[in-house]
């Protein structure tokens, strides 16, 4: 009486006898969609995000000396870039006068000890003086540029002279060679 | 006895236009993505928090590698011949029409003077197969071996506007940077961009 439509992808109903399925020959493309979209969405996002950023460096001019005023000890952290990615760091006291000189890794020990020191001192009247030597990288001291912008300390200098009290003090921790 | 056949009408839809426009999507920005050209040496730059971002164009661009070799690159390629005149002038050296082409193509080198003309005879696939050995610099800036301020200065005398970059490179060590300021010190540029990855500052900070 009524016709039982199977519709694609059934069977062949063969009076009885052997039925050979018949594999479905249609896809379902949805995942590869969704994969398209994903690889899209990627392209979109990465190209735009890899444009480099600057930091601008100003250095003093070389040929102008100009005189300023003596900074005193008890308001200066001078920070020595050495080996292995640490840096040490004296405060408040001068080279010659024994200060304590502690070691840190970059990161937020480094962060903490510098903002530690700016309260101590108190807003102008600190600075900073950062003092890179031969086993340092240059990561290190773009990192160290880095802390000065996060910390918002303005008062810094980037010299690279170490005075021989203070290769004194440094002799144990970094190889100084003459 | 079946009334009426109610037709099921075909739930699933054909994907198949769909799949196509996201591969012709996909292939547009795979595409128009700006290929970088083949710089001289890989450089690794250290992340920063600047939100600054580096000029399109008009930028000289200084690299420390991680062995400590200096390459130099401008942006524009009219320029780059102009500069390689004022050099050629300066040196008592030659180039051909054909190597000036191949060099206004080249986004950055780190050859001395004297190994630059045989360098841009060789094909192609021999020259990305060289390892260059980066420019002459020395401490003090001045130096007559020097050849990196002679490429400053004959950079800015093609482009007045040029504005300098540093790249340099995460273990780049630092008296080799020195080098390279003191070049630049010596010439009185006294401000630098210095062109680092792009960082997230710590959570609550907000710029001045």
């Amino acid at each position: 009486m009524s016709e039982i439509n199977t519709g694609g992808g059934g069977g062949k109903h063969d009076g009885g006898k052997v039925r050979s399925k018949k594999a479905s020959t249609r896809v379902d493309m949805t995942p590869m969609v969704d994969l398209g979209f994903l690889l899209i969405t990627f392209f979109i996002l990465a190209t735009t995000l890899s444009k480099p950023s600057s930091m601008t460096l100003n250095v003093p001019d070389k040929t102008k000396t100009e005189e300023t005023e003596p900074i005193k000890a008890s308001n200066v952290m001078t920070i020595f870039l050495g080996k292995d990615n640490k840096a040490h760091y004296i405060f408040g006291k001068a080279a010659n006068e024994e200060p304590e000189v502690k070691t840190v890794g970059y990161g937020y020990e480094f962060r903490q000890a510098l903002q530690e020191n700016a309260r101590k001192v108190g807003g102008e009247k600190f600075v900073v003086v950062i003092k890179p030597t031969k086993e340092s990288t240059y990561k290190n001291m773009v990192d160290v540029l880095d802390e000065m912008a996060i910390t918002k300390l303005k008062r810094y200098a980037l010299v690279d002279v170490l005075t021989p009290d203070e290769k004194k003090l440094l002799k144990e921790k970094v190889k100084l060679d003459a | 006895m079946p009334a009426v056949k109610v037709k099921r009408a075909s739930s699933s839809v054909d994907m198949t236009a769909m799949c196509d426009v996201a591969f012709l999507l996909l292939t547009f920005f795979i595409l128009t993505a700006q290929f970088r050209s083949q710089d001289a040496a890989a450089i690794e730059t250290p992340s920063s928090i600047s939100g600054i971002k580096v000029p399109d164009n008009d930028i000289m661009t200084i690299g420390l590698g991680r062995d400590g070799k200096v390459y130099f690159g401008i942006d524009n390629a009219q320029n780059r011949i102009a500069m390689l005149d004022n050099m050629a002038a300066a040196k008592g050296l030659s180039f051909s029409n054909n190597e000036k082409k191949e060099f206004s193509l080249m986004s950055n080198f780190g050859l001395p003077i004297n190994q630059l003309k045989s360098f841009l005879n060789l094909p192609k696939e021999q020259q990305a197969k060289v390892k260059q050995p980066g420019i002459p610099t020395d401490s003090t800036g001045a130096a007559p071996t020097n050849e990196l301020k002679e490429w400053v200065y004959n950079a800015r005398k093609a482009n007045n506007n040029l504005r300098i970059a540093l790249k340099g490179d995460n273990l780049a060590k630092f008296p080799e940077f020195k080098n390279v300021l003191a070049t630049l010190q010596a010439q009185n540029i006294n401000k630098f961009n210095l062109i680092t990855g792009t960082e997230a500052p710590p959570a609550g900070w907000k710029a001045d």
